[in-house]
């Protein structure tokens, strides 16, 4: 199946991206594609390259770069989202990339299932 | 696939494809970002053509609530936005009825044409759609 992702909420304080980034892996190992994961409203603070967590805690970041490289995931960071909240190309961790909310519009007509992530 | 492009890419593959896509608002228009950037993606959404609704419940039917006044909380009061809607050929949107009467709301306090529906052909509608964006 051909999925899509759609994070809304930032790293560490909510649960979301790291339920998010398990489905992607389990998915992923099950044969599907996910084809896109775009990130919107606080998510896009997943995509920080400053990000620097304890050594004994998991790099959120670095986590869905892994992924995305493994697995030829776009991960896509809504540019209206990530401007506000002070995201940008010199910040940006390397893998993802900035993008408009069409991205995410087409994420949805293209994909078998757009699953959401965060409230 | 890594070269950030910062903005807004036109050439969008959707292949004339028309899904129905249906945007679930359940929060204050207020207090967090949420509405605001929800009512953002339906403003882009509605240049791909596709076949829109919006449903407001919970707390998300004080979004179309009229006269709104924010000057004291200093943000932008965006509830005109959904004013301009009808020009995208987006207008289909629906108020969940037991929302709306728990919170003393009545069919004309609101600032455009909505439908109002029971929680149960809220649930109908949801049923019927290809796409639900939750914010």
């Amino acid at each position: 199946m051909k999925l899509g992702i759609l994070i809304n909420e930032g790293p560490y304080t909510h649960q979301a991206s790291d339920t998010a980034y398990l489905f992607a892996k389990a998915a992923v190992e099950k044969g599907h594609k996910i084809h896109r994961v775009f990130f919107y409203h606080d998510g896009v603070y997943n995509s920080n390259r400053l990000t620097e967590p304890p050594q004994d805690d998991r790099h959120i970041v670095n986590r869905w770069q892994k992924l995305a490289k493994d697995n030829q995931i776009d991960l896509v960071v809504c540019v209206a989202a990530a401007l506000r909240r002070g995201i940008k190309d010199e910040n940006l961790q390397e893998g993802f990339r900035i993008s408009g909310l069409g991205q995410l519009i087409e994420s949805g007509i293209q994909s078998d299932r757009l699953v959401t992530f965060g409230d | 696939m890594t070269e950030a492009t910062g903005g807004i890419e036109m050439e969008e593959d959707t292949s004339g494809k028309v899904k129905k896509f249906l945007y679930v608002n359940r929060k204050a228009p207020y207090g967090t970002i949420y509405a605001l950037e929800s009512l953002e993606v339906v403003l882009i959404a509605a240049a791909f053509d596709q076949d829109v609704s919006l449903a407001f419940i919970d707390d998300g039917v004080y979004q179309v609530v009229k006269g709104q006044h924010t000057k004291g909380i200093d943000v932008k009061n965006f509830s005109p936005t959904f004013r301009a809607l009808e020009g995208y050929d987006i207008e289909k949107l629906y108020v969940e009825k037991e929302s709306m009467e728990a919170r003393g709301l009545k069919e004309d306090d609101f600032i455009v044409p909505v439908k109002v529906v029971s929680a149960q052909e809220m649930a109908d509608l949801m049923e019927t759609q290809d796409v639900v964006l939750s914010f």
